[in-house]
Parts: C-alpha cells; structure tokens; sequence
C-alpha cells in the first residue's frame, strides 16, 4: 500500500516538474494552447468519473458546471479584478454548492431521469446567465489578461501549469474516493442501489458527497478558461459538446479506475485537437459520437478493460 | 399592462403550438413511455426526418405533408433496426446497461447531427408550400396557416395512434408489453418482436412530424438540442405512455412557451420547457395521466 | 587533384549557403485570417473573400510586396466566436503569418482584440461594429464606412423624426452586433427626445418571429428599428408580412445585415419594398472611384465561376480596399513591422476603390459613409433588377441622396 501511494506522488510530482520545465524550454505558443485544452479535459473527465463512473449517476450537466466555473471567473474579475487563484477557488466554492443543490434536487431521480435532469439545469443555468448583462449577456464580453507571473513567458504557458495543477488534485481526490470506504459505498449504489441502502449504506449522503466533489472540480477547471480564451460568451461556455466529450472520455476509458478518464481523456482530447485544427471540427464531433457508440457497444469497460484482457491474454499466452 | 388582444393571441397561438409539441413528442411517448428505452436520440431523428422532408420538397417540389408520409416507410425501418441494436447490446445484459444505453443514445444523436453539417452545411433550410407565408384574419388576430396546418395534422396522428393502440391486436400487444412482459410472453406473443414493432411505428411517425417540424418554422443540425427539453417535458407531464395525456401536455407547453414569449421576451423560451419538466420530475413523476413508472 | 576537389566543394557549399540566405529571404508574405465561409454569415464571408483575392492576385502580378508573393492563408470560422480563438492562435503561432485581417462580422472578431492587444500586432477589421470600444486597442482599423458610433443609430432614427414618428420600437438580437447597436440607438433616442415604446431582444437561432412581432404591434410604434444577423433578418420580414405591423408604422428597418446579400435579396423579392436599410456601396454615379468599375468587372465575372453572391456590392469593394490600405502602408514604410504599418494607417488619407479612407483614434472611419436606402418596386426572383439604379433609393447622406421616404410602411409594402 505504502509504495503504490510513494509511486503516485512520484508519478505525480514527475508530471509536474515536465509540465514546468516544458514551459521554460519551448517557445512556440501552440503546443500550451493545446495542451492546455487536454489537461483540462482530464480535470473533467476524472470529476464526471467520480459521480458518473463510480456511482453510476450519469450526469449530463458537465456544461453546465463547466460554463458558471467561466462566468464566476469573468464576474469576479469584472467586478473586483480578482487573481486567478481567488477566481479558481471561488469558482470551487461555487461548483460545490451547485453540486449539493442538483443533489438535492435531482438523487431521488433515477437512471435517465437524473441524466435528464441535468441537462434541464444546464440550460436554465445558461438562459439565466444569457439574460445577466453584467457578464455581456448573450452577446458575451471581451477580458483582458493582467500581465503574467515573471517565471513564465507568456500567460497562456501559466494556465497551462495551473491545469496541469489542477489534473493532480482533481486524480489525488478520485484515487482517495476510489479506494476509501467512499469510493466503497458509490460501487454498491452502482450495483444495486436499493440493496445497498438495505444494508445500511447512506446512500443520499455518499450521493451528495459525490456530487459536491465533483462539482467542485468541474467548475475549477471552468474557471481558468475565461482568461485562456480571453472572451467568454454563454453558447460556447454552456456548449453541450461538453457534457458528450467528458461522458465519451470516460465511459471510452473505463470507469472502474481513476486512470480511465485519464487515458480516455488524452486519447480523445489529441484527436479533437488534431482534426479540429487539419480537417474540421465537425468530423471532431462525428468521431466522438462514433468512438463512444463503438465502446458503449463493444467495450463496456472501456480502455482498462481492453488493457486488462490483453494483459490477461498475454499471461495466459506465456504461462 | 397588456391587452386583452395580446393574452388572447398568446394562448390561442400556444395552443396550436402545442398541438404542435405534441405530435413531435408522440413517438417519444411509445419508445420512452412505454418502452422505458432512454431514446434521446428522438430529436436528432426527427430533425434528421426534417431534412428527409426538405429534399424531397426541393429537389421534387413535392408538398411537405405528402413527403413526410413519403419517408414513414423508411423511417419505420429505421426504428426496427435501431430496436434490435439497442436489444441486442443492452437490454440483455443487464445492470451496467442502463447508463451505457443512454450513452449509446447520446452518441447515435451526436452522430446523426454531424452527418447532417457534413451533408447540407449549418445553414437554415426551410420548405415552400402555398400555406406557408401567409395567414388567417380573424377580427383582429392574424393566425399563420403553417400553424393551422400543423395543428390539424397533430391532432389526425394522436387520434389515429389512439384509435391504433386501443382497436388493434398489435396495438393492444404494444400496449401490454409495457405493463407485463411476462404475462403476455405466457400468452403467446413475443415480447421481443412486439417493443420492435412498436419502436418502429414510434420512429415511422417522426416522418410526419419532421414534416410538421420544417412547415413550422426553419430547421438546422443543431435544432435536436432545443427539442430534447421539449419533447422529454411533453412526455413526463404526460404521464409515460399516456397518448391522449400527450396532447395535453403538449398544450399545456406550448401555452406556456407563447405567454412567456410575448409577454416576457424570447430570451427566457429557452428555459421554459426544462423548467416545467424538472418541477414535474420534482413533484409528480408520474405525471397527469399515465401509468405508474 | 584533391586541392581542387576541395576548393570546388567550398564553392559549391558556399554557393548553397548564399542563395538559400537568398531564398528564405523570397518567402512569401502571409497574411492570416479566417472567413465565414459557413453558417448565417457565410454569403457575405465569401464575396468578402473575393475582395482580398481579386487584390492579392493583382498585387502579386506588379511584383508583390517587398518584392515577395503575398499568400493569403485562411480558415473558416463558421460564423462563430469559438472558432476564432483557435484558428488564430494557429495562424500565429503554427502558420507564423506576418500580417492578420479580421474576420467578417463582429461576432466572429469580437474575441480577437484582447488577443491582439496583448501580442501588440495590427489588426485589419472587416466590417465589425463597434468592437474596439472597450479594449481600446491602438492598432486597430476598420474597414467599414460606419464612422462615429452613433451615426448609424441618428441616421435612421432622424428620417423617422422627419417623417412625423415620435415613438420608436426595437428588435435587436443578443449578439455583439445587435447589442453594440441597440446601445448607441437608445442613447440617439434620447437625445432626439423620442420615447422607446418596446425593447426587446431575442436568442441568435430563433426561427419563429411572429410572437414577437405581434407583442410588438400592440405598442403601435410609428418607427421599428431593427438589429439582425441574416438568418433572423430573414425570419423577421417573412413574420412581418405573415401578421403585418400597424398602419401608424411610418419607418421600418435600419440595421438588418443579410439584405444586402444578392442571395437573400433575390430570396426575399417584394418582401423588402419599403423597408429602409443600411447599405454601403450602391451603383450610384457619386460612388466610383479610381478602380471601381474595373474591380467590379473582374469580380461579376469570378463571382459567377465560384458561386459566390453575384452582386457584390455591399462588402467585396471594401475586402479589396484593406488590401489597398495595407499595400500602400508596406510599400510607404518599406517594412513589415507591426508599429509603423499602424503608424502610417493611422495619419494618412488612403486612396481605394471606395473612396478616400481617414481613421479617427479609435480605429473607425472619422466621417460615416453608411447610406440608408428604401428598397422600391422590387419583383420577386430577379436578381439582375438590383444592378439598375431605383430599386434601392438613398435617402442618407444628403450628398448621396436620390429620393425620399415612402411612408407609411404599409403603403411603400405595395
């Protein structure tokens, strides 16, 4: 146990060192623009996976956490020019309250019932920010950056050691559920929830645990993407693709482990970015539609679960 | 503050409009409600059968109506391959299912929605028919005739699903499926065969309401979003599986939508259909007139 | 033997050495920027886009600049703003071009002028309102004739006051363009001391107008003045003449993008008699400069080869004339640095195809040359009509006018 834990940080600590060193030894913008736009959906991809993967609570409102975590951000830099941290933490803070009133709300609903209800919050969330003027309102509004930290050349290389920040606490926090008593209780609602309340799981509070956690995380990997985009407006910030990337990165990845999100994640955040920017961002789309129909159908624990069997095959053909 | 003629015009105008909602969300009420399969795939085929209709009436100048009943066939064949495929992949196996079929559902939408930008491009497409465009002057409303279209046609489908489900053997089946599997695998009939057909003839009529969609108003790729609140509203106010509570719903939606619209402004439309939907989840899931869930 | 071996490898390398320093050097100029080249801006986008090719190939055929080829690399932004933020961070840092253009439309650029701001590079504008208002950006040029910000408003609203309207309704979609007018409409309404009887906004995709327009009509507003992107500009005149508007309607229009397109125009037909509209290049003799007429004999003639508006009127003059600008300021300053191009824009008069060009300090033209015209007697499904003088009568700017208002709108409908 002691080593897979000295293992992790290692890993985790190693990631960070490179993200950092990578800002200091390459030049060219793009590679952090991009790479900013992966790492952010590993933050989202693990978050969903804590609510979606372990207990089974498909939530389709990833949009709308992602969308208040941009427009926490812009409002409190619209009206207090606040740093990046205060608007991260903040956007947490708001992600967490939001998170516990779905809860509320939505946990006594079940199967496609909640996941229909999170996608009615996130277009309420959306109509009611379209109509506040003072965050530009529809039209959406226009930020500048304050001048960046003197360790790094250009802001956007900043953001991008912020989320890779972000990535280590957002799979620190889902490695801790998974192989806690929490991440105990969310596998037995999956299974079967009402025989988990019957043995006395507390299902409604493990749920809201949930949900508060993950929402959290969301809307702080939002938070972040107001002063990488330098603009922000309600249809790109509320955008469902949203919702349908997380769900496909990590239903592809497999949602038994923590490293699913991540691997599905990477896999699909590369190929968005690589077609978005050489063919077009509509066959993007179409191949995350068909990559998730071909897994949901053919791989239903996704990658670890390919990766498994081929270890399993590989064993067996050696032995 | 705001005349008699406007609150008048508003829900006459939102009556028609929920006629409207209802005829769309009607197939929605057979797959979802009686069915349980989480189709949310609904909208993103009736728009899909929207363009159908939109081709048809620009390549051919066929009249709207006359195309969407040209495509049912199809359309029905569509629904019983998509049954199969959702049979075979989820409902057999069991507990992990039920998330990976509202996955698959939502991966099979995001898919018909990019063939349609790869296909006709982003841009809005609308029909031509000599009832579009123009209006009905009584006294001091003007009632568009695409509406009045719509409104008839919506009203035709319900009754006939209605009379289909109570006056026919296969709609009686249909019928019983939903509430006993077993009891009428034990009577002979194959459960199995039957959610196929009925998940075909729930597709089949998207043919006409992708018709009805186009006459409306234009459509576009991305239409299926603002439709998925729509239609899952309609169905869940409805009381699942309830025809005639479908209507009602319907109605009742798009009453709300019209008074909202001109009395408050188009910026909140959006919401309202998830806000009703989500307080009816909240506090009667089951709905005005349905089956209990 | 092996003396002359070597010496003849030096030369050769050097040889190498000297004419690829030469080469690099005869790279092309690049200019970067995306286009709509689909969705709702998507007619305008690509007649835009002709403009700056018909300049491109003519630059390139008298040499170039800095005596390279100019290339011209562009993406399709969709009519988006989220597309814009991506391609032009690739333009910049993948593709490394040398010079940006905006994209057509406010929406579209509206994210870009923090992006240039903070990187201090010259952005050429194309047809976007307002849109430097509150970054402040220095190095900033449009190439639109809108001029001050509320003459837009004042030219409209003044024709209504003149013709007897005293009460105003307005329509503007929740979109940069639309808000940026509705703004400016508010203040002028103002100050001309006339009262906004309705004022509302509507979500960009909305399809279905005739609500709003009914809950317009019961205000019985004499002037509606509107602010739409093509698809609703559309959508909101096939409302109006589904229910109609009131007879005490004196003026309608003003600030509806899309009806200058020839696509829509022959689209809309009759729909658009008596509609007062914005427009800026009309085939008025008072409108042709130096090149004019010769750009518009090329352009008619690779407008029909690419299926692109036919017309051409309304923006490709003005995508031809920010080639002309940037030309002259490379050719003036000899270089391609950021600062002085911008410096050289900013103090000179330029000469285009559209007449003579002065930008005040925030970037836009210092006098507007926006026309207002009432379109008149239009049939429907005739495009070639739009080239004969008539159909689109000025009534704004005095020294461009050639008739007056038809009112009420209701009468000039017929």
């Amino acid at each position: 146990m002691r080593s897979a834990a000295a293992r992790f940080w290692t890993g985790a600590i190693l990631f960070l060192v490179l993200a950092v060193l990578a800002t200091q030894t390459i030049g060219n913008q793009y590679p952090f623009f991009a790479g900013y736009v992966i790492l952010q959906f590993i933050v989202l991809a693990v978050a969903w996976s804590i609510l979606g993967g372990y207990a089974g609570y498909v939530n389709f409102g990833t949009s709308a956490f992602f969308g208040i975590g941009v427009y926490t951000a812009v409002f409190l830099v619209k009206a207090a020019e606040a740093p990046l941290p205060v608007q991260i933490a903040a956007a947490a803070l708001v992600g967490a309250l939001l998170g516990l009133g779905v809860g509320l709300l939505t946990l006594r609903m079940q199967g496609i019932y909640f996941s229909i209800a999170t996608i009615a919050l996130s277009i309420i969330i959306e109509t009611l920010v379209i109509n506040w003027r003072f965050v530009g309102g529809a039209a959406g509004i226009q930020i500048q950056r304050p001048p960046v930290l003197p360790l790094f050349d250009s802001y956007v290389q900043m953001l991008f050691v912020v989320q890779a920040l972000l990535v280590v606490l957002a799979v620190a926090i889902a490695r801790y559920i998974q192989n806690s008593w929490i991440g105990r209780g969310l596998q037995a609602i999956k299974d079967d929830e009402l025989a988990a309340e019957c043995t006395g799981v507390p299902t409604l509070r493990l749920k809201l645990l949930a949900c508060v956690v993950s929402g959290a995380l969301m809307c702080a990997a939002g938070a972040p993407a107001a002063m990488y985009l330098q603009y922000a407006d309600p249809s790109s910030a509320f955008n469902l693709n949203y919702s349908v990337s997380v769900l496909a990165m990590s239903l592809i990845g497999g949602t038994a482990h923590w490293i699913g999100p991540v691997l599905g994640a990477i896999l699909l955040g590369v190929t968005q970015q690589a077609l978005a920017v050489t063919i077009s961002s509509e066959v993007n789309v179409l191949v995350l539609g068909v990559m998730l129909v071909l897994f949901v159908v053919g791989a239903p624990e996704g990658l670890i679960g390919l990766i498994r069997k081929l270890g399993r095959k590989a064993a067996a053909g050696g032995a | 503050m705001f005349s008699l003629d406007l609150w008048l015009g508003a829900i006459v105008l939102g009556v028609l409009l929920g006629c409207f909602y209802a005829a769309v969300s009607v197939g929605l009420s057979l797959s979802f409600g009686l069915l349980d399969v989480p189709h949310v795939a609904h909208p993103a085929f009736l728009v899909l059968a929207s363009y159908g209709v939109y081709v048809l009436n620009d390549r051919y100048e066929l009249d709207p109506l006359l195309a969407g009943l040209a495509i049912t066939p199809l359309f029905f064949l569509l629904g019983l391959f998509a049954y199969r495929l959702y049979h075979e992949t989820f409902e057999r196996r069991g507990t992990d299912a039920a998330v990976r079929g509202i996955a698959f559902f939502f991966g099979i939408a995001f898919i018909v929605e990019v063939l349609i930008i790869l296909q006709f491009g982003v841009d809005q497409r609308s029909v031509t028919a000599p009832y579009i465009g123009r209006s009905w002057r009584v006294g001091d409303l003007r009632i568009p005739y695409r509406q009045l279209v719509a409104f008839a046609v919506a009203l035709s489908l319900t009754a006939v699903l209605t009379l289909y489900l109570s006056r026919t053997f296969m709609g009686r089946a249909i019928r019983a499926v939903a509430q006993d599997q077993e009891a009428l695998r034990l009577m002979g009939a194959n459960p199995v065969r039957v959610k196929q057909w009925a998940f075909g003839i729930a597709t089949a009529v998207l043919g006409i309401a992708g018709a009805l969609l186009i006459i409306v108003a234009p459509v576009e790729p991305m239409l299926d979003r603002a439709y998925i609140g729509r239609t899952f509203c309609v169905v869940v106010l409805a009381g699942l599986g309830s025809i005639t509570g479908t209507l009602v719903a319907g109605i009742i939606l798009g009453v709300a939508e019209s008074i909202v619209l001109t009395m408050f402004g188009a910026s909140w439309a959006p919401a309202i259909a998830f806000t009703m939907l989500l307080g009816v989840l909240a506090l009667r899931p089951q709905g005005l007139l349905g089956r209990r869930s | 033997m092996k003396r002359r071996a070597l010496l003849s490898g030096l030369f050769a390398v050097t040889t190498i050495v000297l004419t690829s320093g030469a080469m690099a050097q005869q790279g092309p100029i690049k200019i970067g920027m995306s286009m709509a080249q689909t969705g709702g801006l998507a007619g305008g986008g690509k007649a835009s886009l002709l403009g700056i090719e018909i300049w491109r190939d003519e630059v390139n055929a008298r040499g170039g600049l800095l005596g390279r080829k100019v290339e011209l690399v562009v993406y399709d932004d969709k009519s988006s703003a989220s597309e814009t933020p991506a391609i032009y961070a690739k333009l910049l840092d993948v593709d490394k071009v040398d010079l940006l253009f905006a994209p057509y439309a406010t929406v579209p650029t509206a994210p870009l002028l923090p992006l240039v701001k903070q990187r201090g590079l010259l952005l050429m504008g194309n047809f976007s309102f307002q849109i430097n208002s509150k970054i402040k950006h220095d190095m900033w040029f449009n190439n639109a004739p809108w001029g001050p910000a509320d003459s837009w408003a004042a030219s409209f609203l003044e024709l209504g006051k003149k013709a007897g309207g005293k009460t105003i309704a307005m329509l503007a979609a929740d979109q940069e363009f639309a808000q940026n007018l509705a703004q400016t409409t508010r203040e002028v309404a103002k100050k001309l001391g006339m009262e906004i009887v309705f004022d509302q906004g509507y979500p960009p995709n909305t399809v279905e107008f005739s609500s709003i327009i009914r809950a317009l009509n019961a205000k019985k507003p004499d002037i509606i003045y509107v602010a739409s992107y093509p698809p609703d500009s559309a959508g909101i005149l096939r409302a109006v003449n589904e229910i109609g508007v009131g007879d005490n309607v004196k003026l309608f229009g003003g600030a509806m993008v899309g009806l200058q397109f020839a696509a829509v125009m022959e689209n809309m037909g009759s729909l658009l008699n008596g509609v007062v509209n914005y427009n800026t290049w009309l085939p008025e003799p008072s409108m042709y400069f130096d090149g004019t007429k010769a750009f518009f004999e090329t352009y008619t003639k690779r407008a029909v080869e690419a299926k692109v508006d036919p017309l051409g009127y309304y923006i490709a003059p003005y995508g031809y004339a920010m080639g002309q600008m940037i030309e002259q300021a490379v050719n003036a300053t000899k270089s391609l640095d950021q600062r002085g191009l911008a410096k050289y824009i900013r103090e000179t008069e330029h000469k285009t195809i559209v007449g003579p060009i002065k930008f005040a300090e925030d970037g836009e033209w210092k006098e507007t040359a926006t026309l207002q015209a009432q379109f008149r007697g239009v049939k429907d499904k005739n495009i070639e009509q739009f080239r004969t003088a008539g159909k689109q009568v000025i009534l704004f700017p005095e020294k461009l006018k050639t008739g007056d208002l038809l009112a009420p709108f209701e009468a000039a409908r017929k």
